[in-house]
């Protein structure tokens, strides 16, 4: 770009800030009516079980239900929630009911009432028995397993994943380059490692929610507080089984997502009343619920095998990733690719063989879904980890061992599809991480006058920019009256800023105010088709399409305006507040262009392009963590976290800073207090807030961001994404810090202060007792 | 959900003790974990009015009305200059101000929690409660009493010099603590309560003449303290955890006690 | 059962039931800034300020507050005005919904102590929780207001 550019790279307020900041009505349940039903589900307390026999009558009798729905009233067509471009690859497993339940907290009953208080009563008078049924709990147990999570004959894969449900498997699958085991065996050094990751929650503040009702032309209306209003409509018209010309989803603010909302997870059962019963109803997930129900990360267990030369330099990578997608497969096939696609690429530099490969199995708990990083941050923890194990093994700085064996710009990076590094600045990113962080003088392990012990740990990461050859970004930017110019798009702002950013992008292209751009969206009706808000692709796709629907528009400008003028348009200059003849002989103004364009006119002053990229350009960042630890409690403080990221140019630099600063905080909750354990009958303990321990501010430690940005030349702007990389770095950060203050490699998450003061306190038994 | 079938604000202690008798009536604290269960309430009993939400100093003593909540004791500057800051510092980890602010002193010493915070700093500090029947018995006491169907309307403070320190290991920041510890020295005797064992906490008392070390009385109170495991932590880590908080506390109560004695000569 | 309290200002007489609590009874009365992020007093999404000390909403009785002064940020708009504008410029509202919660312990905090550090921002706002800011820009945006106060330029 040689022109200086006036509104991106700004740090422009989010253009819904104010709003939302001073409280006004704006998510679902406050711009919805609350004279509606109130839908809630009755939910098994078996992790298997038929249900033999479901009485409502009684339940139906309480005054103010409406409707109870059992298995026997749903349709029987199988469907899945996962929000992804059709053919889907999550299999069809899922009825709106069904007559197995697959673990604590599936649907049994759909109860709709007048009011809260009839609706649990009713849910209280419901009378199940069940059959139940062994349970499959544990995933390393449940490939080949007699207990089938879904004998049913009606399910079905659309795409080749490897699937079979008489195996418990929903997806299957290798691939390698080169001959990782005569590599591996040529190398100075291996060692293979496991890492368990476990099924963490997106918790964003506000629960699944949603409203819906028949709108004047007998069509259902969706309200919800959803990521993907496209898909949404196509799930919901599989799931009701009815034409998809039926259903209008429209999303209004978004109380946070993270992935949560990538999933239909509230939305079936209060359009299933609506539509069976022609009313009004809402349903509000409760905490519980979005804990027990939901759709969380999913649980893997990711086993490395490295191979490496006593100099530091990383011949083969070999990864072996089991994946737990839970009760369904939504998004199961698709995040454990990330695992090994987001993790040894990072190490293209001297890497000569890889292997990858994975199974994701059907079990008995809660059915997992997208969450930010989706299969990437499981993934890294485990290849940053052993990446850091092999540099203390050898002596090195684990910097150092990175630098040597980092991909690098232009190298083409045979586990990530042979994509090129095409925008890379990961060597500056981990340079300036280091400088900017003080590596040289945290890196050593300090002992403090009071015992407890300073140590520091690094990490890097990489992640996509939406999902190559898939992804379909749409906008429509269209001039109005005074020239202000409406942006309709169909990705959903669900609190990172996407409005903001792409309206920063149609003002540079139109070269006006950031002011001048109003955002619509997202609705099926009215915006053009995107995929959805998620996979990192809003900034990177959808701004495309954005660029490409201001140069068509401004072509269509300029054919009003020559006609205005009396001239070609072939001869005229746009200026953004002006369109002039190249000459300077003339010119009109954008406010009398728009005025004529509603006054006997016959050219659409608007413009809607779609875009979809062949490739899908990696971020990079580095991360580094300095915790301090006290040895006698385990107890770990973050102190500091420095990280320096490469998205490309960074469209608004405050909402990348907050981007990154929110996903460092999330992976620090992974990492050290957010636990996920089932007991023996499945029930999940972390159930609420009170079990489930999100960072509050005092556990943040002080997070300092940097961007070394390189520029992509196919994103818009040279932008790639943000959104998803930030929470790769600090599990395996942290955990390369703690080993440094304690001696022991933590495989699995959360790192807890109990199993880290009983591992030290029996190391100083067994050092007595030498 | 919670229900509650009557609101009963009573004129007197004696219609609120007799409504409290019946079954399925509840006496109103701050209502934060009341309000968890799946629980229906017949009367709900308010004493709004009937309790002081005031500490008053009677001169010798601390009388602290039931209805203070966490923040009037957490902000009390009497209360936390005479402890050392121990109330402030067992009180600011929980959950948060807005949370402090509904929370009661009566309602954190009636519960008798086992994860009370409350409970492990008064009854180190000596406290007594006041029951509107019973009387005043003291806190030690009724910790060890089952359930009691009594109003508490004042826990009462002695105002005799103190060295106190509060410790306690939490796995996360305003998380319940996994263990706390109260380490308070008053007139040569030196009482350590252990609570979040996750049982109801205990007092032990050491006197300060004997000249054990802070080890000894770490080692002793693991030694005699009965633990369990529950979500947050094991048996073994609390015992373990015990060890090093009663070490770090009494270690803190001895070096403040010492510190002050050195004021004093000079 | 009815109860007369002052709610932003202004008297409003309702009726309520005996377990009706004060945060489902403000969004019945158009307090939509109030919001739930969980059933167990842990999130402080709720907060409101009853007779000028911040509570959570969820955990009291519509009842308990009979009599008393209720204030939701819809009641303190100008209050608000003169320091979120600092959080916007970090971009640290983000998603919003713990945007009003967050306001009224902030505001809660600043009448109270009007001029903390930023340890003192944190310890003070610690039962607020927000998932999307990772909190660094709501304390940067607050330190941003404290400063440009001291500067007069407020």
């Amino acid at each position: 770009m040689n022109r200086e550019l006036k509104s991106v790279g700004k740090g422009v307020r989010k253009k819904d800030a104010m709003q939302l900041l001073l409280g006004k009505p704006a998510y679902v349940d406050d711009v919805t009516p609350s004279d509606c039903l109130v839908v809630k589900v009755l939910r098994s307390p078996h992790a298997h079980a038929l249900i033999r026999e479901i009485k409502t009558d009684v339940a139906e009798k309480v005054p103010g239900i409406a409707e109870i729905f059992t298995y026997k009233d749903v349709p029987q067509k199988r469907f899945t929630m996962a929000g992804q471009t059709y053919p889907e690859p999550s299999p069809y497993d899922r009825l709106i009911l069904d007559q197995r339940v697959r673990f604590v907290g599936d649907a049994v009953a759909i109860v709709a009432g007048e009011d809260e208080r009839a609706v649990d009563k009713a849910l209280r008078l419901i009378k199940v028995q069940y059959d139940v049924l062994p349970a499959v709990l544990d995933f390393h147990e449940a490939l080949d397993n007699e207990i089938l999570v879904h004998p049913e004959e009606n399910w079905k894969a659309l795409c080749d994943v490897g699937a079979d449900n008489k195996r418990n498997l929903c997806a299957q699958g290798m691939e390698s380059d080169g001959d990782v085991d005569a590599v591996i065996e040529d190398c100075d050094i291996t060692f293979t490692r496991t890492f368990h990751t476990k099924a963490c929650h997106q918790a964003m503040m506000e629960t699944f929610r949603t409203y819906t009702e028949i709108d004047p032309y007998g069509r259902l209306h969706v309200v919800s507080s959803t990521q993907i209003v496209f898909h949404a409509r196509r799930i919901l018209a599989h799931a009701l089984d009815i034409p998809k010309s039926k259903i209008h989803v429209e999303k209004p603010r978004i109380g946070g997502g993270f992935g949560a909302k990538q999933t239909l997870i509230a939305e079936i059962y209060p359009a299933f009343v609506t539509w069976t019963t022609g009313r009004p109803a809402k349903m509000i997930y409760s905490r519980k619920e979005c804990q027990t129900s939901g759709s969380p990360r999913h649980e893997m267990e990711v086993t490395v095998r490295i191979g490496a030369n006593r100099d530091g330099t990383i011949r083969a990578l070999d990864v072996h990733t089991l994946s737990n997608t839970g009760a369904f497969g939504e998004h199961g096939p698709t995040t454990v690719g990330l695992s090994g696609h987001k993790s040894i690429p990072l190490y293209t530099g001297e890497l000569e063989a890889f292997r990858f490969a994975y199974d994701v199995v059907y079990t008995n708990v809660e059915s997992a879904g997208a969450y930010r990083g989706y299969g990437a941050t499981q993934g890294i923890f485990a290849v940053e980890s052993v990446v850091n194990e092999l540099a203390d093994m050898l002596g090195m700085d684990p910097v150092d061992i990175r630098m040597k064996n980092m991909v690098r710009e232009g190298q083409i990076m045979p586990a990530y599809y042979n994509e090129p590094a095409s925008a890379c600045a990961l060597d500056k990113c981990m340079l300036r991480c280091a400088e900017r962080f003080g590596w040289a003088e945290k890196y050593p392990v300090r002992r403090m006058p009071d015992g407890k012990i300073r140590a520091a740990g690094v990490a890097m990461a990489m992640q996509g920019s939406g999902i190559s050859g898939v992804d379909v970004g749409s906008a429509a930017v269209k001039l109005n009256d005074d020239g202000f110019y409406v942006l309709r798009i169909g990705a959903a702002d669900m609190g990172t800023g996407c409005d903001t950013i792409l309206a920063q992008m149609t003002a540079e292209c139109m070269d006006c105010s950031v002011d001048d751009v109003t955002v619509f969206g997202a609705d099926s009706d009215a915006s053009p088709y995107d995929s959805g808000s998620y996979a990192s692709s809003t900034t990177y796709v959808t701004g495309r399409a954005v660029e490409k629907a201001c140069l068509e528009l401004k072509e269509k400008i300029c054919a009003v305006a020559a006609e205005m003028l009396g001239c070609a348009a072939s001869d005229l200059v746009f200026h953004g507040r002006e369109v002039e003849k190249a000459d300077g002989s003339a010119s009109v103004s954008l406010a009398d262009i728009a005025t004529k364009s509603m006054c006997g006119n016959n050219i659409a002053l608007e413009a809607t392009s779609s875009h979809s990229s062949p490739i899908s350009p990696p971020p990079f960042m580095a991360g580094m963590a300095e915790i301090e630890l006290d040895p006698e409690t385990g107890a770990v403080e973050v102190l500091n976290y420095t990280a320096v990221v490469d998205c490309g140019t960074a469209i608004n630099p405050n909402l990348a800073r907050i981007q990154t600063e929110g996903g460092l905080v999330q992976a620090i909750g992974m990492t050290l207090t957010e636990n996920i354990r089932y007991d023996d009958r499945g029930h999940l303990t972390e159930n609420s807030f009170l079990q489930y321990k999100l960072p509050t501010r005092l556990e943040t430690g002080r997070l300092n961001v940097e961007f070394a940005s390189s520029y992509e030349q196919s994103g818009p702007f040279g932008a790639k994404s943000i959104g998803e990389i930030v929470i790769n770095t600090p599990a395996p950060a942290l955990a390369h810090a703690i080993h440094r203050a304690t001696g022991h490699w933590y495989r699995e998450l959360p790192i807890l202060p109990e199993t880290i003061a009983l591992d030290l306190a029996r190391d100083a038994e067994n050092g007595a007792a030498e | 959900m919670l229900t509650i079938d009557k609101y009963l604000r009573p004129a007197t202690l004696e219609e609120a003790y007799e409504a409290a008798q019946k079954k399925n009536s509840v006496i109103l604290g701050g209502m934060l974990w009341l309000r968890l269960g799946n629980r229906r309430i017949g009367t709900a009993i308010d004493l709004t009015g009937l309790v002081p939400d005031g500490i008053e100093d009677t001169g010798d003593t601390y009388r602290i009305g039931a209805y203070a909540t966490l923040r009037t004791l957490e902000t009390h500057e009497g209360l936390n200059i005479l402890t050392d800051h121990a109330v402030r510092d067992s009180l600011c980890s929980i959950v948060g101000v807005q949370f402090r602010n509904l929370a009661t002193a009566g309602g954190s010493i009636f519960g008798r929690f086992g994860f009370s915070d409350v409970v492990t700093t008064f009854l180190a500090l000596g406290a007594s409660v006041e029951l509107y029947k019973t009387g005043t018995v003291t806190l030690e006491e009724f910790c060890t009493m089952g359930r009691v169907n009594d109003i508490l309307t004042h826990i009462v403070l002695p105002k005799s010099p103190v060295t106190a320190s509060y410790l306690a290991h939490r796995n996360a920041a305003t998380d319940f603590p996994v263990l706390n510890t109260c380490a308070a020295l008053c007139d040569g005797i030196l009482t350590v309560t252990v609570g979040s064992r996750p049982l109801r906490a205990v007092p032990y008392r050491f006197p300060t003449d004997s000249g054990i070390s802070a080890e000894n009385i770490a080692e002793t109170v693991a030694g005699q303290t009965v633990f369990a495991s529950n979500t947050r932590a094991s048996e073994d880590y609390r015992r373990h955890l015990c060890r090093v908080l009663v070490r770090r506390a009494v270690t803190d109560v001895l070096e403040k006690s010492a510190a002050k004695a050195a004021r004093e000569v000079k | 059962m009815e109860i007369t309290l002052t709610l932003n200002g202004k008297k409003r007489t309702a009726s309520v039931s005996p377990d009706t609590m004060l945060f489902d009874f403000l969004r019945n009365h158009g307090c939509y800034s109030v919001k739930c992020g969980c059933e167990t007093s842990a999130c402080g999404l709720c907060t409101v300020l009853l007779d000028g000390k911040p509570v959570l909403s969820c955990s009291v009785l519509a009842v308990r507050a009979d009599g008393h002064t209720v204030t939701t940020l819809e009641g303190l708009q100008e209050e608000a005005s003169e320091f979120v504008g600092f959080i916007a410029d970090q971009g640290a509202e983000q998603c919003g919904f713990c945007n009003p919660g967050f306001v009224m312990n902030t505001i809660a905090l600043l009448r109270e102590h009007p001029d903390p550090t930023d340890d003192e921002i944190r310890a003070y706002l610690a039962g607020n929780l927000c998932r999307c800011s990772g909190y660094e820009g709501q304390t940067r945006g607050i330190r941003a207001y404290l400063n440009a106060k001291k500067e007069g330029l407020l």
